[in-house]
């Protein structure tokens, strides 16, 4: 009986994984799909691809924990919670959006999740997730703080100033690099004194390194679990590189024509999502019909989200002066 | 002469002065490949190869400092900030050390590196791809800032740019990149750096401003013209730093009133260094205190479009306050 009981329990939470994971790829083609229509502006990164790393990993954390990320943020936000009603509002620019339309699809933020963005400066936002784990620390929370970097950040400063602090104040903090081979339109190898071998970037500051395949959900959450709980320990910083790829351009203006089309499909024989619908399907633990009706749910989610950002209303004059100063 | 845009004339520039001079080289992010995010630095790497035409990582404070060394040692590098707003890892190496060479080491030695780097809003780039960033480094001596509104300028200021043997600031506003075409001509040229031009003659008042705002205040001073008949003169500062106040001054002597218009937020702005000058040198000239039309004081530039809007200046925007500045 007991047996039973804990597979259901685990088969619920495996369905949960593929289920935001699918909400994520469906929030991001149809924002594709809004942004060519014009109703979204500016610059819009999708992060079609690359869902196992922040379902994986975010899945892992408690309510007290803190989650920061870079400007391909939209999968971290849903991830952790945010209504994706709210999270289209922002990209679309509307009063009802996370921020009132002022921050933007790079800039998604909840305080009542603690999920502190959303950062479109490369490896700015790293220093605040380590003041995020050194007030969660002072305040004996027992919170740490899991910020999100993409390979571009390991070749700025703040890397390696955050890396340092971490380590010498043995922060609660784990960082998690998805390597996804392209920091824009440069190949990681073209920019990396390592050839873009990430999977030690952590060692020089005597921080424990793992790398994980970040396009196999199970396995990122298993890494980030051993992290979070050893770091939540208080055993100091962990690093992990995960290892996946954006099926789309940098960003929704970008021709993609430093890449190959063939690097692309090898790449989406493993998608995250497929994967492990798959093994859930060999290991009898659902069916065609139960993902479907997941998806299907979750395409309702989105086609709701799409509605309600477009029936918004515009962020008014007066909002312009408003949340200046206290 | 040909017609050519803003962009095509500050890849134009560069490809003519790298081409002039062995020492000239450009570094930045994505620039050689990929030929920039704006496409400044297309073909280049056929050109001129990759010793000169050099892919950076994302590390901005080393793309202006390995610059720097660079300039003391006798090149002439260009360094591309991809975007102004990430400028801000790169200030200790423009502010902290660029600035100060010549004068520190009291003439021995000295940076001709131009910093180039797209700036300014109207574009949806929300917080982190609209900021104006020029009064920041027009505040800082041993800087040039050079802010250029039209492809003539552009290149004609570039060129002087590279060849300048003291760091230069080169803002080039995103919005006028493809928006503004103009006449450039097909031989050689520059324009000297800290002059500024009054790119429409006028005798009711003078409207001073730089980069896309040049446009918004011809397009305003048209319209003002057409509806009011006031006749609005408009100097193009052009560059920054160092400021160009006779250009200015002998305008305002001329028409007793002046409007500063800028982008960037109201205080401590560029207009308030304008104002302060006319003040001081053309006081008693003035049938009006000089005004200033200016972007709010906010942090950022939000996201929304229509918040954007609201923000930013518009030749209309700019047409009212002269109807009000004309009728004091």
């Amino acid at each position: 009986m007991q047996a039973e009981a804990i597979d259901i329990s685990f088969k619920t939470e495996l369905l949960s994984l593929y289920q935001q994971m699918y909400l994520i790829r469906e929030f991001e083609e149809r924002s594709g799909e809004m942004y060519t229509r014009g109703h979204i502006r500016g610059f819009l990164h999708l992060y079609s691809g690359q869902e196992a790393i922040a379902v994986g990993a975010i899945s892992t954390l408690e309510d007290r924990d803190y989650v920061v990320t870079h400007y391909r943020d939209h999968g971290h936000a849903l991830a952790r919670g945010m209504d994706p009603k709210h999270a289209m509002a922002e990209l679309f620019g509307k009063a009802t959006g996370s921020s009132k339309g002022k921050g933007g699809s790079m800039h998604l933020f909840q305080a009542s999740r603690n999920f502190y963005g959303g950062h479109a400066i490369v490896a700015g936002h790293l220093p605040l997730a380590a003041g995020l784990a050194l007030a969660a620390r002072y305040k004996n929370t027992g919170g740490v703080a899991l910020v999100f970097l993409g390979d571009g950040s390991v070749n700025e400063g703040e890397f390696h100033e955050t890396m340092n602090l971490a380590a010498v104040w043995n922060l609660p903090l784990v960082f998690l690099l998805e390597n996804n081979l392209y920091g824009m339109g440069t190949a990681v190898g073209r920019a990396h004194a390592r050839g873009g071998d990430f999977d030690m970037a952590g060692a020089p500051y005597g921080i424990a390194c793992a790398v994980v395949d970040g396009m196999d959900v199970l396995a990122v959450r298993e890494v980030a679990r051993a992290a979070i709980e050893k770091t939540r320990a208080g055993n100091g910083p962990a690093y992990i590189e995960a290892k996946t790829f954006r099926f789309r351009g940098h960003s929704l203006a970008d021709p993609v024509n430093y890449r190959s089309h063939e690097e692309e499909m090898e790449w989406r024989k493993k998608d995250p999502i497929s994967l492990l619908g798959d093994r859930l399907l060999q290991q009898d633990l659902t069916t065609e019909l139960e993902l479907l009706e997941i998806r299907e749910t979750q395409d309702d989610v989105v086609r709701e989200a799409i509605r309600f950002a477009e029936e918004s209303p515009e962020p008014t004059e007066d909002e312009l002066f408003t949340d200046i100063y206290a | 002469m040909a017609t050519k845009t803003v962009i095509e004339a500050v890849r134009d520039a560069m490809h003519e002065e790298m081409s002039r001079d062995q020492n000239v080289l450009i570094m930045g992010e994505d620039i050689a490949e990929r030929g920039g995010v704006f496409l400044a630095t297309d073909g280049f790497i056929d050109d001129f190869g990759s010793a000169r035409v050099i892919d950076t990582p994302l590390a901005e404070s080393s793309i202006v400092g390995i610059a720097l060394g660079a300039a003391v040692n006798g090149l002439r590098p260009i360094a591309e900030i991809e975007f102004a707003d990430f400028v801000w890892p790169a200030m200790n190496q423009i502010v902290g050390e660029a600035s100060k060479v010549r004068y520190g080491t009291a003439g021995k030695k000295y940076a001709p590196m131009v910093v180039r780097m797209p700036y300014g809003g109207g574009v949806r780039g929300g917080l982190y791809h609209s900021q104006s960033i020029d009064v920041v480094f027009a505040h800082q001596p041993g800087l040039q800032v050079v802010a250029p509104a039209t492809p003539y300028d552009a290149k004609g200021l570039l060129k002087s740019a590279i060849r300048s043997n003291d760091p230069v600031i080169f803002l080039e506003h995103k919005r006028t990149y493809r928006l503004v075409r103009g006449e450039v001509p097909d031989q050689e040229y520059t324009l000297p750096i800290g002059v500024a031009d009054v790119k429409r003659e006028g005798s009711d008042l003078t409207v001073v401003a730089y980069g896309l705002m040049v446009h918004y205040c011809l397009e305003a001073a048209n319209m003002v013209a057409e509806s009011d008949g006031i006749d609005a003169e408009i100097v193009d500062l052009r560059t920054l730093s160092p400021l160009d106040r006779e250009t200015i001054l002998k305008s305002v002597r001329k028409t007793s009133k002046a409007l500063v218009v800028q982008e960037d937020s109201l205080s401590y702005g560029i207009g308030a260094e304008v104002a302060a000058s006319i003040a001081t040198g053309a006081f008693e000239d003035l049938d009006a205190p000089v005004a200033r039309l200016a972007g709010p004081d906010l942090p950022e530039m939000p996201f929304s479009p229509a918040l954007e809007a609201e923000y930013m200046l518009s030749p209309e925007k700019i047409a009212a306050a002269i109807r009000d500045l004309a009728a004091y």
